[in-house]
């Protein structure tokens, strides 16, 4: 491993503090009462435009995101960049579900999908499958931000044995979970602010300085192999790697936003409105992604993975340790400080309101729903500032204690996990035609089915479906996401028919939904 | 809080206009090719960046017009 980076360390240190202080003193920035859940849990709905702009997109692009769609196009080439057809595809369902969705939140109170889809089919074990799955999807998710964290404290030189290996980021975590504890979904947008205007700042300057660097981007790709800049040809009898990018960008488009993380942001704006506004300004993290997933192939044609003094960090981050080396071989060590904070700080945002979403499940859809059914409002939320350490914790002793890998492949499965909760969760949004059960049973089947076809692929994306002697790879959330809706379509009729008295109530109105 | 403000937000031919970047970038034939280059960029590329910003502007066309 290189030797400490006192310079960059210095100004990532820096930047930390202030942040730190930053996470506390948001306590008192639209000042509410934090005893309220909807006050520490969605900061009180009170946030515009532009801070649901900065929240959402610190929410939703993640440090680990920075990481590894670059790690992807370093490795595997053209097939990293589904990330910029799914990032655009998400918008038109963020502009035409969620304001809807937002509204009705608004008016029934509602903090979580789980409230939502209990309100709406008067079902509570389906309120209970829309939450488990949303915890339990959010759970690696979390892990995974600290790896982000991980491979740049590795990446600034600091390395030790056992206890001190980690402390940087039991620290980290310490500060992440004090700060969330106090000021709640406050502490994130704020930070968000700092942390985006970092990774812009890195994203922009690297995108200039690098390639005239290197001598153009002409020269970059003469330096790429041939097979990793394009997808490859499908062959005959197959749609090939054409279907599995397509189907991995719209099925990972359509899972975005079930995961809680992402509902707590969109239902922490002040208005469907701003909602609307954002799906328009959003994308300009969608072109910054962009900009990122190229930096895979600046670190090939810059040859990092060869040079000698970054041989330990690629043993021990393997592929994810390509844009932290790009950006000590490229930069000036204060500039590197700011980059690598940027990322660091960019895994503590995501995180903090990872926390905050499980928290708000658990407290209204788990404990409220069977446990204690009528808590005072301070009791709710103090069991929600406690659920929000203990799942932090979880994830911590995950990361320290697991290999990476199977972080990595639960949040492949959390994925195909949490789309299951589509069709009660979107499709809710406008009709109540689906029967609740039948929807439960949709969700356990696609859950079921989409399990067994990822641990027969072997834990990738990709699922070979085979019919007929053609073959379609495609994203195995979206083949079950099929599957569920056949099951929650064709078993509707059918559960009206066996209890057509019994039709529970729908608690939200129609003008609920409207402006 | 009146129905008719309430049901354009549910349905308008301007939401129409979504399906356009749908076609445009989930159909790989479209763009898997280098030619043409732009600053060196191969298309693959440059044109799905491209369209970040196109789906951005019609995201901003669908909103105008359906503003309540």
């Amino acid at each position: 491993m290189q030797d400490v980076n006192w310079t960059a360390l210095t100004v990532f240190v820096l930047l930390f503090g202030f942040i730190t202080w930053l996470g506390f003193a948001a306590a008192r920035w639209r000042k509410g009462d934090l005893d309220l859940l909807h006050e520490w849990g969605l900061g009180g709905r009170r946030f515009g435009t532009v801070v649901t702009w900065f929240l959402v997109g610190g929410d939703l692009y993640t440090a680990y995101t920075f990481i590894a769609v670059p790690a992807l196009a370093f490795g595997a080439g053209a097939v990293a960049f589904f990330a910029v057809p799914y990032t655009i595809v998400i918008y038109p369902f963020l502009f035409l579900v969620f304001p809807r969705l937002w509204r009705v939140c608004h008016k029934r109170g509602y903090i979580t999908a789980g409230d939502f889809v209990r309100g709406r089919f008067g079902n509570r074990w389906l309120a209970l499958a829309v939450t488990i799955t949303g915890i339990v999807a959010t759970m690696p998710y979390i892990a995974l931000q600290l790896v982000g964290i991980q491979v740049v404290v590795g990446a600034l030189g600091i390395s030790g044995t056992g206890l001190a290996a980690d402390l940087p980021l039991i620290i980290a975590f310490l500060v992440l979970a004090a700060f969330t504890y106090s000021s709640g979904l406050r502490a994130p947008a704020s930070i968000a602010i700092v942390k985006d205007i970092l990774i812009y700042v890195t994203a922009f300057a690297a995108i200039i300085v690098i390639p005239i660097e290197l001598g153009g981007f002409g020269k970059i790709f003469a330096a790429v192999p041939a097979k990793k800049i394009l997808l490859a040809v499908p062959g005959p009898h197959t749609t090939g790697a054409y279907g599995a990018y397509a189907t991995l960008a719209l099925g990972s488009a359509l899972a975005l936003f079930l995961y809680p993380h992402s509902m707590t942001g969109i239902l922490s704006a002040s208005s469907g409105k701003a909602i609307r506004r954002n799906a328009a300004m959003l994308p300009g993290y969608s072109f910054m992604l962009g900009l990122l997933a190229l930096f895979g192939f600046f670190a090939i044609a810059a040859g990092v993975d060869k040079l000698p003094e970054f041989a330990g960090g690629f043993k021990q981050f393997g592929n994810n340790f390509a844009v932290p080396a790009l950006l000590l071989h490229s930069f000036p060590a204060w500039f590197v400080g700011i980059a690598f904070a940027a990322i660091g700080i960019g895994a503590l945002v995501p995180a903090a309101i990872m926390s905050i979403a499980a928290a708000n499940l658990y407290t209204r859809n788990i404990h409220r729903e069977f446990i204690n059914k009528n808590p005072t409002d301070k009791q709710e939320a103090q069991m929600a500032k406690w659920v929000s350490l203990i799942v932090k914790f979880g994830a911590l002793v995950f990361i320290l204690f697991v290999p990476t890998q199977y972080a990595i492949q639960l949040q492949l499965l959390g994925g195909i996990w949490v789309i299951q909760t589509l069709p009660a969760v979107m499709f809710g949004v406008f009709t109540r035609w689906f029967n609740s059960w039948a929807l439960l049973l949709g969700w356990a089947g696609g859950t079921f089915a989409g399990t067994a076809m990822a641990v027969a692929a072997h834990l990738t994306p990709a699922y070979p479906l085979a019919v007929g002697g053609y073959t379609f790879p495609g994203y195995t959330a979206f083949y079950t996401l099929v599957l569920n809706l056949v099951i929650a379509i064709v078993l509707t009729p059918v559960f009206n028919m066996m209890n057509a008295r019994r039709v529970p109530l729908d608690e939200t109105l129609a003008a609920d939904y409207q402006a | 809080m009146n129905g008719a403000q309430g049901r354009r937000d549910v349905w308008s031919w301007w939401h129409l206009l979504f399906v356009i970047q749908f076609v445009a970038v989930l159909w790989p034939p479209f763009y898997n090719r280098i030619e043409p280059l732009w600053l060196g960029l191969p298309f693959f590329y440059w044109y799905q960046m491209l369209w970040v910003i196109v789906s951005a502007v019609i995201t901003a066309i669908v909103y105008f017009a359906t503003r309540e």
